[in-house]
């Protein structure tokens, strides 16, 4: 039984019931109890099942690096699975629930994964899941999906909110116990401006309940007063329940508040993530306990002896009445202690040094508890809950001495600094070997962008000093090496500091751990199978060892090999015992085995506090051109192009979306369409040397266009690949304006200032992105002359504006530039008016264009025509690998050029040569739509056994002028194979025939928009 | 997320501001270069553990491309300097020299 114990309790406000279900059943705690310990008390110790074998888990630990003990937390819109019990605090109807069962915790038909586990070794997956191939998508797909994940996925939106907040700080100290508070202090009261994070509800971390005095007071009364001359100094922030999520570059860091986990009621946003710049970084961030490997050390109610401490103390709980220790090192001692002082039983104490533990081993026999030295665990009884532990020589190989009765085991094998946000952007550690640990080394901290190190580790962080006489992990070295640190950070960044005076500490003095990295050391292969490193992923001692004795040498091939510390408390508890096996297996030293990199963030972090605002509308900004409005009144249906969002058509009430499309071509191809182009980029280049320089950026000459005059160009990159197409018109001798492509204005415009600024510098352009400002509009079809002639009395005959040419003309009084410029085929004009005015003008077109039936057309009926009309579209006929020469398209390329970009790349023996794809027109022999993206198959296969390729679909559509399916694609020398049929397969098996034939359907001689 | 200066308009800002452009001082080959010059200029780039040239454009700020000597595995910044530059200037290398004695990147030292 766990239950509430009569008195104590650090933590928890007795006065204040809280009431939570577990699985449905109702269950009461007290205020300031974390899950873990309300379960406790209501007797709850499984609390879950484990990854891969489905063991029955109970709590092991009390704090973040909790592998066992995680719920789906909340429902609907609040729900969260792989919450960790130990810290979640717990609030007035809270829902929890347990995760990887069925049907029940309590019964799990997934626990037939334990009885075979002789069959489910390390690497179980690359091994089985093999052969058959056929086998993988069938068979083992769909049964490893089913049995994988812990949590249930939610299926909710999330209802909560959460934010983004920067801040920028001298130093920062992530950790609020005696450390961090000391550290915090002395950089304070040197004058930075410090920010103290604390991932708990509480300053003090677990000094108060290890014990001990600071000026003759308890540790308790020290950590009040700190936290108290903290707050009243105005240049210190303190947060409590805000993790160091993660250290990066140059002092940034991540915090991660929760600022309403624990009070759901109240307003404002569930998690605020802090995007931090910090002078220095204090890490004050303690150290976690580690298991100890015997067989059983995972059955519910074996925990740490420190976690049986704090439930003990913090909580007032109980985790059974009779509490085994089995311990490496002194501090063990200390909960033995405090269960006899709580009223409960300690049967033994089994230290695993021969020569046993110092004045914490005095002061429990002297209270008569019962220590055997030199002794360890052979292994625990019980299934669902400890019934005893077997005792051995931990010399020895497991030979039974004494069965003791108990129903918690509290283990330790020493304890390891928290380095990880140390090491999160590359600070170095070093092995301490006395103590058997990783710790930061001093002299290899994260550097900043001046060179020096901006992490500083205080307190047993920092790990075991060897520049002192008080050597270890105690209280008075924890004070003294945040006073350092704290110190040294604000002095670092030039502040004035002054040596501050420690405080005296009255502790015990401790003797040596020894490290135990198996139970006992010569354990046969039947105990080793059943020592559990990794909880949560089922990893055991005998599946590192066999990694080893398969080859597996690297840390970090047997880590993803037999997923040792990859669970969602990432290694924390117990990666160090895996290394140390691996070591021992390799036989190798433990820090020539290294660690597994640490990665941030340091617990997992919430996916909303990581998108903070940027959801839904604020997730990007939408773009709209001035006649965006009228097209949603109008029932555009939208296509997303770039972050603008343009009409794909104008489906009419019962009109579907392709008939919509085949009305809008024949309206325009027979009388008036008009186009917004409004978002096709806009870039005015200017400038003495304007015309040299769009020589060099388009494959054409620029330089002798006639000012009123447009000319289509092509653009590459110094790859020789066609990146931008698009109607350059020039305004007068020193000014172009250079239209892009919807998607490129911007990297084009980008492109352009790149090689002004880094090539040709000395040369006078000035390149200006003018997209915005202007509302264009395409007037298309046999009649949009008649209707501009409507609006003006200016001349605009074909004589006076003939194709691709451009005029400044007034229209109804707008002041307007129209371009004789056409994408369709048809007579069309591009009219360019102020944006502010773009609305009212469409407006004015679409009264004007009435008697001609005019029909606003859009993304989709564009595409149709200009392919109907055999004109590429970048991105379509183009993905990177594209040349000018592929797509026909050498007349708009220079001869008489000596240079511009891709000139050179485009001479490379594979691109100057014929055996490439290139563009064709592509005409189903059934005058059905090809499937777009589909490939032309040639004969044989390729060394993947995969059918060869010749050529692939670019564009397809149904034309409605033509009343057949056109396309167009790229086919191994296509233009020189005119009338051949290829089969193209699609993927709804058929295979459709096409014949390869020129790819301009329509108007071939362009009469239609030369008119 | 570094800290970079942009010289131009003289704000030190993170990393998000800016945007990377490779390596610099890249020698331009155009037609008539032979094939190894042109593969060299489009495809060869350093690769260094230390000292290293970079481009740099300050995308969302003044628009202006600059270069930047930094540390690639120490992440220093030795300095930001003008993208109108064919080779680092005297003073730059003058501040690496004095931290890191004997640097040695392409022709440069």
């Amino acid at each position: 039984m766990s239950t509430r114990l009569k008195e104590g309790g650090r933590r928890i406000d007795r006065a204040k019931q809280v009431e939570f279900t577990f699985n449905g059943k109702r269950m009461s705690g007290f205020e300031g109890d974390t899950l873990a310990a309300a379960l406790l008390a209501n007797d709850q110790v499984m609390m879950g099942r484990s990854f891969k074998y489905h063991r029955p888990r109970g709590v092991v630990a009390s704090g973040a690096e909790e592998p066992n003990a995680l719920v789906n937390l909340g429902e609907g819109g609040k729900f969260e699975p792989n919450q960790r019990a130990t810290t979640t605090e717990i609030f007035d109807g809270l829902t929890a629930a347990s995760q990887n069962h069925w049907p029940s915790l309590d019964f799990d038909v997934g626990a037939i994964n334990a009885k075979l586990s002789r069959f489910l070794p390390a690497g179980f997956y690359y091994k089985t899941f093999m052969f058959p191939r056929f086998a993988w998508k069938h068979l083992y797909e769909p049964i490893v999906r089913q049995s994988a994940g812990l949590g249930r996925v939610p299926k909710d939106r999330d209802a909560d909110t959460y934010e983004h907040y920067y801040a920028f700080f001298d130093v920062v100290v992530i950790g609020g116990g005696v450390a961090g508070l000391m550290a915090a202090k002395s950089a304070g009261e040197a004058g930075a401006k410090v920010l103290l994070m604390e991932q708990t509800p509480h300053w003090g971390g677990r000094a108060p309940v290890d014990g001990g005095e600071v000026d003759g007071k308890p540790v308790e009364d020290f950590v009040a007063a700190t936290v108290a001359a903290l707050e009243a100094m105005g240049n210190v922030t303190l947060r409590t329940r805000m993790m160091g999520a993660g250290v990066y570059d140059h002092g940034y860091m991540l915090g991660y508040q929760r600022l309403r986990d624990h009070a759901p009621a109240a307003k404002g946003p569930r998690h605020r993530l802090w995007r931090i710049r910090a002078g220095r970084i204090v890490t004050a961030t303690g150290a976690i306990e580690r298991p100890l490997s015997f067989a059983g050390n995972d059955v519910p109610g074996v925990m740490l002896a420190s976690a049986v401490r704090d439930y003990v103390v913090d909580y007032g709980v109980s985790p059974g009445d009779r509490v085994v220790v089995v311990t490496n090192n002194d501090d063990a001692y200390r909960t033995a202690i405090a269960v006899k002082a709580a009223g409960l039983s300690v049967p033994a104490i089994l230290d695993a040094r021969a020569g046993g533990g110092g004045a914490l081993a005095e002061e429990a026999k002297a209270q008569g508890i019962r220590v055997l030295n030199g002794m360890g665990v052979a292994k625990v009884h019980g299934k669902k809950r400890v019934e005893g532990v077997a005792v051995c020589r931990q010399a020895g190989e497991g030979a039974v001495e004494e069965e003791i009765g108990c129903d918690v085991v509290a283990m330790s094998g020493g304890w390891s600094p928290v380095v990880h946000l140390w090491s999160h952007c590359g600070g170095k550690l070093v092995w301490n070997d006395k103590y058997a640990m990783f710790q930061p080394n001093p002299e290899a901290s994260p550097t900043g962008a001046d060179g020096e190190g901006f992490v500083l580790a205080a307190g047993v962080a920092a790990g075991a000093q060897t520049d002192t006489d008080f050597e270890g992990l105690g209280l008075y070295e924890t004070l003294r090496t945040a006073v350092r640190a704290g110190t040294q950070a604000a002095a670092e960044l030039g502040f004035k500091t002054r040596d501050v005076a420690l405080p005296t500490v009255s502790e015990h003095d401790e003797v040596a751990m020894e490290p135990v990295w198996l139970m006992p050391q010569g354990a046969g292969a039947k105990l080793r199978m059943k020592a559990w490193l990794d909880y949560q992923n089922d990893v055991k001692v005998s599946d590192v060892q066999l990694a080893a004795r398969e080859g597996y040498e690297s840390v970090e091939h047997t880590k993803r090999y037999t997923t040792l510390g990859m669970a969602t408390d990432q290694g924390k508890l117990s990666n160090i015992n895996g290394l140390a096996t691996l070591a021992n297996a390799l036989g190798e030293a433990i820090p020539q085995v290294g660690t597994t990199t640490f990665r941030p963030p340091y617990t997992p972090i919430s996916m909303g506090a990581i998108a903070g605002e940027a959801r839904a509308e604020t997730f990007q900004p939408l773009r709209r051109t001035p006649m965006h409005d009228w097209h949603e009144e109008n029932g555009a249906h939208w296509e997303p192009v770039g972050q603008w969002r343009r009409p794909y058509c104008y489906p009419r009430k019962g009109e579907s979306h392709a008939a919509a499309v085949a009305r809008e071509v024949m309206a325009t191809r027979d009388s008036l369409g008009l186009l917004d182009a409004s978002t096709l980029g806009k870039l005015v280049v200017k400038g003495p040397d304007a015309g040299k320089f769009l020589d060099m950026l388009y494959t054409n000459m620029m330089s002798t266009l006639k000012p009123g005059r447009c000319r289509y160009g092509l653009m590459c990159s110094e790859n020789g690949f066609l990146i931008d197409d698009g109607v350059v018109a020039r305004i007068d001798e020193d000014t172009f304006l250079c239209h892009t492509t919807t998607g490129g204005a911007e990297r084009i415009h980008a492109h352009m200032e790149e090689w002004l600024q880094t090539e040709w510098w000395d040369w006078q352009v000035y390149v200006a992105n003018v997209t915005e400002q202007y509302a264009q509009i395409a007037v298309v079809g046999p009649n949009a002359r008649k209707v501009l002639e409507k609006l003006t009395d200016e001349d605009i005959s074909a004589e006076s504006l003939p194709f691709m040419a451009w005029k400044d003309v007034t229209l109804d009084g707008v002041n307007s530039r129209v371009y004789r410029i056409s994408f369709s085929g048809e007579l069309s004009y591009e009219i360019a008016v102020p944006a502010s005015v773009g609305r009212a003008f469409w407006g004015r077109l679409l009264q004007a264009g009435e008697e001609y039936g005019v029909t606003p057309y859009g993304t989709e009926a564009l595409h149709v025509m200009r392919a109907e009309k055999g004109f590429i579209m970048i991105g379509d006929e183009t993905d990177g690998t594209v040349i000018p020469q592929d797509l026909g398209l050498n007349w708009a390329i220079s001869k008489k050029k000596d240079d511009y970009l891709g000139k050179r790349a485009q001479a490379r023996s594979f691109m100057d040569n014929p055996d490439r794809w290139q563009l064709v027109g592509l005409e189903t022999v059934d005058g059905s739509a090809l499937p777009d993206g589909a490939y032309a198959v040639a004969e044989g296969t390729n060394a993947n056994g995969q059918r060869n390729v010749q050529g692939r679909v670019t564009s397809t559509y149904f034309s409605p002028t033509l009343g057949k399916g056109i396309a167009m694609g790229l086919v191994h020398k296509g233009p020189d194979r005119m009338g051949e049929v290829l089969d193209f397969p699609g993927t709804d098996g058929k295979t459709y025939k096409a014949k390869i034939v020129d790819p301009v359907f329509y108007d071939r001689d362009g009469e239609k928009q030369n008119v | 997320m570094l800290i970079l200066d942009c010289p131009y308009c003289g704000v030190t800002a993170e990393e998000t501001e800016f945007h990377g452009g490779g390596e610099a001082h890249l020698k331009r080959f155009g037609p008539g270069s032979s094939d190894e010059d042109f593969e060299g200029y489009l495809f060869h780039r350093e690769n260094p553990r230390g000292v290293h040239f970079e481009r740099w454009r300050h995308v969302n700020g003044c628009g202006k491309w600059f270069h930047v000597a930094r540390d690639t595995a120490t992440l220093e910044v030795f300095g930001s300097y003008s993208a109108q530059v064919t080779e680092p200037p005297q003073e730059i290398r003058d501040a690496i020299t004095a931290k890191r004695p004997g640097w040695r990147w392409r022709e440069f030292a």
